[in-house]
């Protein structure tokens, strides 16, 4: 039997866009896919029924000349058949259209349900994770915090004892010098004089050291204040810091169970009755 | 006795055409037309069975034209006895459905719609049984394919659209498929009828009677949801209601699979093939079952073992001994009885307490103990334990693999051991979950009729009886298994004399 190369090439064409169209998700491309498939299968039919030939009418024609007449009933049959599945395939995109908006074929929401229910295990991990991961963070700032608290302490208690140190080195200075005089052996009318001279250079240079003193309190309190600024300017850094941490461990917490709420949620099976 | 043979196709679309011809008018007259008709398909059935068992393979020429020719019905003992089987169970579906619609009084649910398109569908698969030619077949497969479209879309709620689009893609593809199988027989043979191209297949090379097996193979498969291409199953069943549900998987798949052992005993007997459908079993098997345990809805679960256990027809086809295909004849008998009651008693549950999901049943082993009974007994039949019909019946495939005593042989029969005890696991996972554990908010919602506890315990009762009658069916089934693997008498029937 010989068949022509064109209506096999024909045949190969059309059955090759079906299958294409077949593979889309919208039910209208589909069904053009199977329409233009089943033509190519028809055609398929017809072809390997043989060459062409005198309509098969018994005793009208020679029945050696007729055309096969068992694949021109297949293929009537065929595409009977194809016609009635083919409305019914219409009506069922018709009604996904009005109950969907759209034409495509979705998922199936227990499918997704078994498939979230098996991640589920993850996501549980995944929750436990992040939670570790943002407490270890808010730990490390405490400890950061601590640190600074510390550091800010050890300063002011080195400004405090070198300022004592100071007026300690002050009050030995004016010690050494009244020794030195009591020592030069002078009368004590001298002495006296001296000694109110002494006393009146003293009290000038108590004054002094009064106002040293008081300069250097007042410059360790602006170092102190300055300080203290920029430790609360850390301090409000990290609080900040470690706010955005728990608001960012929070919402992520809250996205996780979310998800694991819809894995579990019973009311996304189907609504039929 | 061989007028007989189209009634069961004919009767089942005439009744659906008068009731449509009725329409919503006369509910009750419209139910006892349904039942009237389904019941006399069932005695036709038993009838044909019990002659064609006695007196040998019986043949019907529709329009007188003599057999290449014509169209031939052919009963043989086993489209007889997947015929009585099929009647039975629609018979106790429709029962059951009837009494459904009757409590509900649904208006959305009207008896002009459903009834039609259940009885276009049992014709459908009756023809399907009985084609002596493959393009009979291809008629019959959508006859009943229309059917379910209906059936499975019923009400058009958006599930239903949703399965039901998936399905009827899936269908049409299948369809188109066979089309091209069936030009390829043509152009190989020049014939259409199943006799007729086994003849003349005898005489040709290889590589095109491989192409056309596979071909052929590969739409059956589909049917049958076979491994690769089962998906579609679990995805669009168990949204229908329930009566369509039932009676799909027990039914719709079988059809495939008869198609398969049709196919490979009759046409292809014994070719290269065989090794490959060993190991598409155990993978049908174990797939098939590892997606039963992880579901959270019954039917759902129930769906899936149902894939898992074609793969243990498909094992019985595969090994192509008589013994191996009256196994599997054996198990399908079964398995179609099964299937059907645990998704009927699955319906109850779902009306008595309004879901079907194991994340929110419990405790119904105290709420309704006779549910409790029907599924436990059910569910351990499936799950094979002895002494019920489920046991027999991989008693039987165990046997025959063993005795074929190959290495890959020993693998199926380890990994059909395995599939049966997942099985069991799966079942009693329900089990314990939807029946023993104490309930929390599972509330009855309505009461079940008479007639649907009727339906339910006969499917049951019918299942358990075939553990009672197992020596005489068993006897059938061997006989059965013979009958495929002898071919002559098929083809001397259908061709008469000597074959053209």
């Amino acid at each position: 039997m010989t068949t022509s190369l064109i209506l096999l090439v024909a045949v190969a064409a059309l059955i090759a866009a079906g299958v294409t169209l077949l593979l889309e998700r919208s039910l209208v491309r589909i069904l053009v896919g199977i329409i233009v498939a089943g033509n190519g299968v028809n055609l398929l039919i017809l072809t390997v029924g043989g060459p062409g030939g005198q309509p098969p009418i018994k005793g009208r024609f020679e029945p050696d000349r007729m055309a096969d007449p068992l694949a021109q009933a297949l293929v009537l049959t065929a595409i009977v058949i194809t016609l009635g599945v083919t409305a019914y395939l219409l009506a069922l995109a018709h009604r996904t259209w009005q109950l969907v908006g759209d034409d495509t074929v979705q998922d199936d929401t227990e499918d997704r349900r078994v498939r979230l229910a098996a991640t589920r295990g993850d996501l549980i991990d995944s929750v436990v994770a992040t939670r570790e991961r943002y407490r270890a963070i808010l730990d490390q700032q405490e400890r950061e915090l601590a640190e600074l608290a510390a550091e800010s302490r050890r300063r002011v208690e080195e400004g405090e004892a070198e300022l004592e140190q100071q007026i300690l080195a002050v009050n030995v200075d004016l010690g050494r010098w009244m020794e030195d005089h009591r020592n030069a052996g002078l009368s004590p009318e001298e002495l006296m004089a001296r000694f109110e001279e002494a006393r009146r250079l003293e009290e000038s240079s108590k004054q002094d050291l009064a106002e040293r003193e008081r300069e250097l309190r007042q410059r360790y309190a602006a170092r102190r204040r300055e300080q203290e600024a920029t430790e609360r300017q850390a301090r409000r850094k990290i609080q900040a810091r470690a706010r955005q941490a728990r608001k960012e461990m929070r919402h992520a917490i809250r996205e996780d169970r979310r998800r694991q709420a819809l894995a579990l949620d019973p009311e996304m099976e189907g609504q039929d009755d | 006795m061989s007028a007989l043979i189209c009634l069961p196709v004919v009767l089942p679309l005439l009744a659906a055409a008068l009731k449509l011809a009725i329409g919503q008018r006369l509910s009750r007259l419209q139910s006892l037309i349904s039942v009237v008709t389904l019941i006399v398909v069932l005695a036709i059935a038993i009838v044909l069975a019990v002659a064609v068992d006695r007196d040998g393979t019986l043949v019907a020429q529709a329009g007188g034209w003599a057999a290449p020719m014509g169209i031939s019905l052919v009963a043989d003992r086993l489209s007889t006895l997947m015929l009585a089987v099929s009647a039975a169970v629609t018979l106790a579906v429709m029962v059951y459905s009837i009494a459904q619609d009757f409590a509900d009084q649904d208006e959305t649910a009207p008896l002009s719609i459903f009834h039609p398109a259940f009885l276009v569908m049992v014709a459908g698969v009756s023809d399907a049984f009985l084609a002596g030619d493959l393009f009979n077949l291809f008629v019959g497969f959508e006859i009943l394919l229309s059917g379910s479209y209906v059936l499975l879309t019923f009400g058009g709620t958006e599930s239903r659209v949703r399965a039901g689009a998936t399905y009827a893609v899936m269908g049409l593809t299948s369809s188109l498929l066979f089309l091209i199988a069936i030009a390829v027989t043509y152009a190989a043979t020049g014939t259409m009828s199943m006799a007729h191209i086994a003849e003349r297949f005898d005489g040709l090379p290889l590589a095109i009677k491989l192409l056309v097996e596979l071909t052929l193979l590969l739409v059956f498969g589909v049917k049958a949801a076979v491994f690769p291409m089962s998906a579609w199953l679990p995805d669009s069943y168990p949204t229908a209601p329930a009566p369509a549900t039932a009676v799909f998987a027990g039914l719709l798949t079988k059809v495939g699979v008869y198609s398969i052992i049709r196919l490979e005993s009759l046409l292809f007997p014994g070719g290269p093939v065989a090794s490959l459908l060993q190991w598409v079993a155990l993978a049908t098997m174990l797939v098939g079952i590892c997606g039963a345990i992880v579901q959270s809805d019954i039917k759902r679960l129930l769906s899936f073992t149902l894939v898992s256990h074609i793969g243990y027809l498909v094992f019985g086809v595969s090994l192509a001994t008589p013994h191996a295909l009256a196994g599997s004849v054996f198990y399908a008998v079964h398995h179609i009885t099964v299937q059907t009651s645990l998704f009927l008693i699955v319906g109850l549950i779902e009306r008595r307490t309004g879901t079907t999901s194991l994340d929110r049943l419990g405790g119904l082993a105290k709420l309704t103990p006779a549910i409790a009974v029907l599924f436990f007994v059910s569910a351990i039949n499936l799950a094979g334990i002895p002494p019920l019909s489920g046991f027999i019946g991989k008693l039987g495939l165990l046997q025959a693999g063993l005795a074929d005593g190959g290495d890959s042989e020993l693998i199926l029969v380890g990994g059909l051991l395995l599939t049966s005890l997942l099985t069991l696991y799966a079942v009693a996972r329900v089990w314990n979950r939807a029946f023993w554990r104490p309930s929390k908010s599972v509330e009855l919602v309505e009461s079940v009729p008479a007639p649907m506890w009727a339906a339910t315990a006969g499917l049951v009762a019918l299942a358990l009886s075939f553990t009672v009658f197992a020596g005489p069916l068993s006897g059938l089934a061997e006989r059965t298994g013979a009958e495929l693997l002898a071919r002559q008498p098929y083809i001397t029937a259908v061709l008469g004399g000597e074959g053209r």
